[in-house]
């Protein structure tokens, strides 16, 4: 039997359906439609059946629901032979999975497994018209370049997928797709001494960037921590996330869950709004997908302001208190207006 | 205990010194470093071998010939024995081919399949690659429990119990031996080289393997047994219509992008 078709491997976390599963649902959209093949989704864990809907409704042809109660907790193992079995039983072209601490787990396992390619934290991903190849375009040699990647004969072509770099499609009530809900597969024999012991809930350090609508974000140029301030007092204003450039967390201005870029997180936010920071290869690489991105910087050549849809040449020192004030100003005269 | 540390050079971009005088770059032979996650798993890797009785540490690594400083600097630091993969055979190979070979020579050197007293030990991403996919393939091939992202190890009677970092807080996780664990910077502080490591390391034979050694082909090792290839390296372009205005002191410029945030409805 050929491979045909796109699977993406949804993720379940604390009883709903994780947002990054109809990221990625966007993605195979496009590219099982520019291969005029369907678009299957599978999610394996426990408790699932009313995850089906919404997955079709958001772009899926087929969902799959791999429900054990052994496969609540993901142990790579157990996991990755539920997977498997369902590749060799569909036989996908392509594999798409997000590249979170689970799917950056599972994928490769998989991989390895079946003896196919795998690319990990693709941030592009298109299809080449002539092969009909999947091509993975991800930061390479410490995020300087992109490097674009395709997998020419070992089936399927499997890729993990930055969470963040793709918005999810709108929910189509419309839409139909089969749901097939299925029990484990694999017996879990071999990997009975495997289990989770506790898991403990600590976000105190996540300051979830990843899931603001607005991000502002701050570089080496702002000077000092205290100056620093300037960007947090902004991101409150417009109740947006405070980003950051690594230079600016090796500093110490702010902590890590902050860092935006290559070796931080990647945002898509609605408004990226970047304050004297240069605008390296690395941080584009976290923000380049935001909707709408304004930029501060006195280098006119500074190349954040090639990403930019709207850029201020200025001292931050100056456009930021004068832009905090106008800000207040419209916000002042807009309740005066609702009043 | 038998502790094999999978261990990676990578180039050391920090290392890179200016010279005062000059003002040029100073491009020492020292710029290959240890990748710095691999540190962490060697760390790990002495502190078990220093509390059980009887513990060995194998270190061992696929590179080029200067890819042994980095084996040796391993026994400088407590490693026991270290193997270098090297060969031309094995130039090419991306993270499956890469993970075939070291899943190979990990047995190997062990003259065995592993069992109940062994702990291979990565770390989480090399800051070359910035894969992650090599640690988990590999325990795949070897068929064995994995754990990634792990911050603590505890070895108890035939099993391990681990505590992973993940998104929303973390895990702890029991596995039996023997087991893959991929190693985070949380997890220790890694050492420095001891007077008596350093001796050692002068005179510890760093055998080479060959994918002969290992059974490997032209079809299953270097580029050839690659699944992937790299088939372009750009510099990305952007295509968004930029607007760029100077400051100015009537605050034009300030007062179109507050109208553009307006217009966005952020404020
Ligand atoms: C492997 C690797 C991974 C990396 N990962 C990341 C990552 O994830 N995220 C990341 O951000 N970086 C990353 N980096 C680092 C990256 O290369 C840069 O060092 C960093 O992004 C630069 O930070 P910056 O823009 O704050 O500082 P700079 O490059 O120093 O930029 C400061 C900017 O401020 C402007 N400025 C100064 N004063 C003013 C003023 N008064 N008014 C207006 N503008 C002013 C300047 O014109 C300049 O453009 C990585 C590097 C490597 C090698
Ligand atoms: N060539 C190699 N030699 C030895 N260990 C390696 C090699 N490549 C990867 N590893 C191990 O696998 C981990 C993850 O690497 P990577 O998948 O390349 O990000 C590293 O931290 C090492 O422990």
């Amino acid at each position: 039997m050929e491979y045909s078709g796109v699977l993406v491997v949804g993720e379940q976390r604390g009883g709903s359906v994780h947002s990054v599963t109809y990221e990625l649902l966007a993605r195979g959209r496009t590219l099982a439609d520019k291969l005029g093949v369907s678009l299957a989704c599978v999610v394996i864990g426990h408790r699932l059946e009313a995850f089906g809907r919404e997955i079709v409704e958001r772009g899926a042809d087929v969902v799959y629901l791999v429900d054990d109660s052994s496969l609540e907790w993901f142990i790579p193992r157990r996991h990755s032979a539920e997977l498997a079995a369902l590749i060799g039983q569909i036989r996908p072209e392509i594999v798409l999975a997000a590249a979170t601490t689970a799917g950056r787990t599972l994928m490769p396992h998989v991989a390895a497994r079946l003896g196919a390619g795998l690319t990990a934290d693709c941030t592009g991903l298109d299809i080449d018209d002539e092969e009909r190849l999947l091509l993975q375009t991800r930061p390479a040699i410490g995020g300087n370049v992109m490097a674009t990647i395709k997998t020419p004969s070992a089936r399927p072509q499997m890729a993990t997928v930055r969470p963040k770099s793709a918005r999810p499609l709108p929910r189509d009530p419309g839409r139909h797709g089969e749901i097939v809900v299925r029990a484990a597969a694999c017996d879990d024999a071999q990997s009975a001494g495997e289990r989770l012991l506790e898991f403990v809930r600590d976000t105190s350090q996540d300051v979830s960037v990843q899931d603001a609508e607005i991000v502002v974000a701050g570089g080496k140029g702002l000077k000092s921590r205290d100056n620093f301030k300037l960007v947090e007092e902004l991101a409150g204003l417009l109740g947006a996330a405070v980003g950051a450039t690594r230079d600016v967390v090796d500093l110490g201005w702010v902590g890590y869950p902050h860092q935006i870029g290559l070796s931080g997180k990647t945002v898509s936010p609605r408004l990226y709004v970047a304050i004297g920071l240069s605008g390296t290869i690395q941080h584009l690489a976290g923000m380049q997908t935001s909707e709408t991105v304004v930029a501060i910087n006195k280098d006119k050549d500074a190349q954040i302001f090639r990403v930019a849809d709207y850029g201020i040449v200025g001292d931050l020192f100056d456009v930021v208190p004068e832009l905090i004030e106008k800000i207040k100003t419209a916000k002042n005269a807009r309740l005066a207006g609702a009043r | 205990m038998n502790l094999l540390v999978l261990l990676k050079q990578v180039p050391g971009t920090s290392n890179v010194k200016m010279d005062e005088k000059t003002g040029t770059m100073v491009r020492t032979d020292h710029e290959n470093v240890i990748n710095p996650l691999d540190e962490n798993a060697l760390a790990a890797a002495l502190e078990l071998k220093r509390s059980i009785d009887g513990s060995k540490v194998t270190v061992l690594s696929m590179g080029p010939p200067p890819a042994s400083r980095a084996l040796r600097e391993a026994i400088a630091m407590g490693a026991d024995e270290a193997h270098l993969l090297c060969h031309r055979g094995f130039a090419g190979s991306d993270t499956l081919a890469t993970a075939r070979a070291l899943a190979l020579a990990i047995e190997h050197v062990a003259g065995r399949r592993l069992g109940p007293n062994d702990l291979v030990l990565c770390g989480e991403r090399a800051t070359d690659g910035e894969t992650g996919q090599v640690g988990p393939m590999i325990s795949a091939m070897l068929d064995i429990a994995v754990a990634t992202y792990v911050r603590g190890i505890e070895v108890k009677q035939d099993h391990v119990v681990v505590e992973r970092v993940v998104e929303e807080g973390f895990e702890r996780v029991r596995m039996p031996l023997p087991a893959l664990v991929t190693v985070v910077k949380d997890i220790n502080q890694p050492g420095f080289p001891t007077l008596p490591g350093k001796l050692a390391a002068k005179a510890a034979p760093v055998p080479l393997l060959t994918p002969d050694d290992l059974g490997l082909t032209r079809d299953t090792a270097g580029l050839t047994g690659s699944p992937t290839r790299v088939v372009q390296v750009f510099r990305p372009k952007f295509a968004r219509d930029t607007v760029l205005r100077r400051q100015d002191s009537g605050g034009a410029a300030v007062g179109s992008l507050v109208d553009l945030l307006i217009e966005k409805e952020v404020i």
